[in-house]
C-alpha cells in the first residue's frame, strides 16, 4: 500500500519534472531561434516562402470561417437585441465581439490547426529523415535555416489573418443583419463607428493576434524540432502542437484581456 | 583507428555495433565520453561554433537514406551548400551543379523533386550533394542499404571514383561485406564498440578469426549467437505447460 | 513553385491583410471621426458623473462636438472633474450648461452641452461653471418612493 503511494508520488514528480524541463528547453529554443534569426531576415526570400505556406494557404479557411462566424453573430445578435428593441446596435455587437475577441482567438485557433500542425509535421519529418542532421553536417544551422523562417512567417501572418477574419466577419454580419433581416444600414455602420475605438479595440486586437502568432509559431517549431524521429513521434508532436497551442491561446487571451480592457 | 588521406576505409559490423555513432563523433554531432577524435590534427570535441562549422564545410556526408531536402528540387539540393557558403554568381553555381550531377550521371533529373526519384537515384543525388564543396573527407552511412544490385554497384564505383578524383578520404560504414570488399583499401570490423579486426580486403577474406569469418561469410550461428540470451528452453516450455 | 509567383501570392496576401486592417480602422472604427486636428480643452465639475467613461462623446443638439479626455476626482472639493477635448470649429458661450445624459434608457452616457446666450465664448483651459450631474436611477426611484409615501400619509390625514 505504502509502496504504491510512493510509486504514485514518484510518477507524479517525474511528470511535473519533465514538464518543467521541457518548458525550460522550449524557452532556450525560442531564445536560440531569436538569436539565429539573422539569416531569416537577411535572406528574406526564405521567410517569404514560408509566409506562402503558412499565410497564403490558410487564406481560404480564414476567410470562409470569418464570413460564417460574422453571419452567425448577425443572426444571434439580432435575435437577442430585438428583444430589447435595440437592433440598431447589431453593428456594435458584431464589430466589438469580432475585433476584440473572436477575430484574434478563432483565427489563431484555425491557424494552429491549419498551419501550426503543418509546420510541426514538416520539421518533425525533416528530423526523422535526417534532413536536419544532414544540414548540420553541411555546416548550416538548422535553427537559422529551417526553424527561424517558419517562426517569423507565422508571426507575420497571424495579425494579417486575424484582421482578415474580423473584416470578413463584419461583412458577414452586415450581409445577414442589413441585407437579409433589414436592420437600418445607416445606424448599423454609424453606431459601430461611434463605439469601436481604434486604439482601445482594434489596436489591442492586433496586439493580441501578434502575441498569439508568437505562441503558435513557437509551439509549432519547437514540437517539430523536439519530435521523436519516428512516425508515431511526429504524429504525436503534431497533435500536441494543436492541443497545446489551443490551450495556450485561450489562456493568453484571458491574461491579455484582463490587462487591456480593465474598466474605463 | 586512423583514416589515411586519399584512401577508402570501411567500418563494418553488425547492426547496433556503434558504426553510425563513429561517424557522428567525427562530424562533431555528439561528443565522446572517453577518447578523442582528431580530424586534420584537431580534436573535434574541442571545437565549437564557427570552428566546428568550418571543419564540417570540409566534410561531406551521405546519410542512410540520402536525407535529401524534400522541399527542394534536385538542383536546389545540390546547390544548397554552394548558396549557403559561397557568394558565387548564379550561372557559376549552375555550372558546378551540372558538373556534380553529371559525375553521378543524373544531369537529366535536375528539375525533379526528390519524391519523384527511385531509391538508387536519390542516393546518387545525395552523393552529388555530399561532394558539392569538394570535401577532404567523405563519410557514407550505409550507402548500400536497400538498393538493387545494379544501383548497388553503381554507388560502389562512384564512391571509389569520386574519392580518387577529389583526392579525398572516404569512410564507409556498412554491413554489406561483398560490395565494400571490392572497393575499399582498408577495413575495420567493430563489435560492441571495439575494433575486433582490421586489414586490407584480402586479409579480411582470409582471416581465420571466428567472428570475422562468420561476419564475412554471413553464417547464421557462430560467436554471434542466433539465440538472444534467454532462460533455458526446457524451463520455458515447462513453465507454459505448468500454467496450462 | 516559381519564385515570382510565390512573391506575387505573398504580396497579394500582405496587401489584402493590410487592406482589411485599414477597413477595420476606417469603416468599423472611428479613426477618421476622432481625428479632430484642432481641439481646445474645457473642464467641468460634477457632483456625480454616474457611468461616464473616458472617450465618451460630447454632444450639442445631438451632434458630436468632442470627447471626454480625462476623469479625475478632486480631493479638495470632493467632486469629479471631467476634462474634455472640444472640436476647435465650435465655440460655446460662457453660460453653456454641461449635463450628463444617457442615450436611451440603458445606453451609454455622454456629456450634453446646452447653449446659453452670452456673447463671450470659452477659451482653451476654461472651466464650465454650470453643470448638472448624472441622473442616478436608484436615487430617482428612492425619491419617487419617498414622495409617494409622504403623499399617502397626507391623504390619510
Amino acid at each position: 500500500m505504502l509502496e504504491r503511494l510512493a510509486n504514485g508520488c514518484r510518477w507524479l514528480g517525474k511528470r511535473v519534472n519533465d514538464r518543467i524541463w521541457r518548458l525550460g528547453f522550449a524557452s532556450r529554443f525560442l531564445l536560440m531561434t531569436l538569436v539565429y534569426s539573422g539569416t531569416a531576415l537577411r535572406r528574406f526570400f526564405l521567410t517569404i516562402r514560408e509566409i506562402y505556406f503558412t499565410g497564403v494557404l490558410s487564406l481560404i479557411i480564414i476567410l470562409v470561417s470569418g464570413l460564417f462566424v460574422g453571419m452567425v453573430l448577425g443572426l444571434q445578435g439580432y435575435d437577442t437585441l430585438q428583444r430589447y428593441g435595440s437592433s440598431e446596435a447589431l453593428g456594435v455587437l458584431v464589430a466589438l465581439s469580432l475585433v476584440r475577441e473572436l477575430g484574434p482567438v478563432v483565427a489563431a485557433l484555425l491557424f494552429a490547426s491549419r498551419a501550426g500542425s503543418a509546420i510541426t509535421a514538416e520539421i518533425g519529418l525533416m528530423k526523422a529523415t535526417e534532413q536536419l542532421s544532414a544540414m548540420e553536417m553541411m555546416a548550416v544551422n538548422p535553427i537559422a535555416r529551417v526553424v527561424a523562417p517558419r517562426f517569423w512567417a507565422g508571426v507575420i501572418s497571424m495579425p494579417l489573418l486575424a484582421a482578415l477574419f474580423s473584416a470578413m466577419g463584419v461583412l458577414g454580419g452586415y450581409l445577414v443583419g442589413v441585407r437579409l433581416i433589414g436592420v437600418d444600414e445607416g445606424s448599423f455602420w454609424s453606431q459601430m463607428q461611434a463605439s469601436v475605438d481604434f486604439r482601445e479595440d482594434i489596436l489591442n486586437g492586433v496586439i493580441k493576434s501578434f502575441v498569439f502568432g508568437v505562441i503558435v509559431s513557437w509551439i509549432a517549431v519547437f514540437e517539430g524540432y523536439d519530435a521523436e524521429p519516428t512516425a508515431e513521434g511526429v504524429s504525436g508532436a503534431t497533435t500536441r502542437t494543436v492541443v497545446t497551442s489551443s490551450l495556450a491561446i485561450l489562456a493568453a487571451d484571458f491574461i491579455l484581456t484582463a490587462f487591456m480592457f480593465r474598466g474605463t | 583507428m586512423t583514416i589515411p588521406r586519399g584512401k577508402v576505409v570501411a567500418i563494418m559490423g553488425i547492426s547496433g555495433g556503434g558504426k553510425t555513432t563513429t561517424l557522428r563523433l567525427i562530424g562533431g554531432q555528439i561528443k565522446a565520453t572517453s577518447g578523442t577524435v582528431r580530424v586534420d590534427g584537431r580534436d573535434v570535441a574541442d571545437l565549437r561554433g564557427k570552428a566546428l562549422y568550418d571543419l564540417r564545410r570540409r566534410m561531406g556526408m551521405l546519410f542512410q537514406f540520402g536525407a535529401l531536402f524534400t522541399d527542394m528540387s534536385v538542383y536546389d539540393n545540390v546547390a544548397f551548400q554552394m548558396r549557403e557558403h559561397t557568394d558565387l554568381p548564379a550561372d557559376m553555381i549552375h555550372d558546378l551543379v551540372m558538373m556534380k550531377l553529371h559525375a553521378v550521371g543524373l544531369r537529366g533529373v535536375a528539375h525533379l523533386m526528390p519524391s519523384e526519384l527511385s531509391g538508387g537515384m536519390a542516393r546518387r543525388v545525395a552523393l552529388a550533394r555530399a561532394v558539392a564543396l569538394d570535401p577532404m573527407l567523405i563519410m557514407y552511412d550505409e550507402p548500400f542499404a536497400g538498393l538493387d544490385p545494379i544501383s548497388l554497384s553503381i554507388i560502389g564505383e562512384l564512391i571509389r571514383a569520386l574519392n580518387d578524383a577529389l583526392g579525398a578520404s572516404s569512410i564507409i560504414v556498412t554491413h554489406d561485406v561483398q560490395e565494400s570488399l571490392k572497393i575499399v583499401d582498408y577495413i575495420y570490423i567493430v563489435s560492441g564498440g571495439r575494433i575486433v579486426a582490421e586489414g586490407t580486403a584480402d586479409d579480411i577474406r582470409q582471416s581465420r578469426a571466428e567472428y570475422v569469418h562468420q561476419f564475412v561469410w554471413g553464417e547464421a550461428d557462430g560467436p554471434v549467437a542466433f539465440h538472444y540470451p534467454a532462460p533455458p528452453y526446457r524451463d520455458e516450455i515447462h513453465a507454459v505447460a505448468g500454467h496450462a | 513553385m516559381n519564385r515570382l509567383t510565390l512573391d506575387l501570392w505573398v504580396g497579394f496576401f500582405v496587401a489584402i491583410g493590410l487592406a482589411s486592417l485599414v477597413f477595420l480602422a476606417l469603416k468599423v472604427g472611428n479613426l477618421s471621426g476622432s481625428s479632430m486636428s484642432d481641439t481646445y480643452r474645457l473642464e467641468a465639475k460634477f457632483d456625480n458623473i454616474g457611468g461616464l467613461k473616458i472617450r465618451a462623446p460630447i454632444k450639442s443638439a445631438g451632434v458630436v462636438v468632442g470627447r471626454v479626455a480625462e476623469i479625475r476626482f478632486d480631493p479638495e472639493s470632493y467632486v469629479a472633474v471631467v476634462g474634455m477635448q472640444v472640436d476647435g470649429r465650435y465655440k460655446f458661450p460662457r453660460d453653456t450648461f454641461a449635463t450628463i445624459l444617457t442615450s436611451g434608457l440603458l445606453g451609454e452616457q455622454y456629456v450634453g452641452f446646452e447653449v446659453g446666450g452670452e456673447q463671450d465664448v470659452f477659451k482653451d483651459g476654461d472651466v464650465i461653471k454650470k453643470t448638472q450631474s448624472a441622473v442616478v436611477l436608484e436615487k430617482l426611484i428612492g425619491q419617487f418612493m419617498f414622495s409617494k409615501a409622504a403623499g399617502d400619509e397626507g391623504g390619510k390625514q
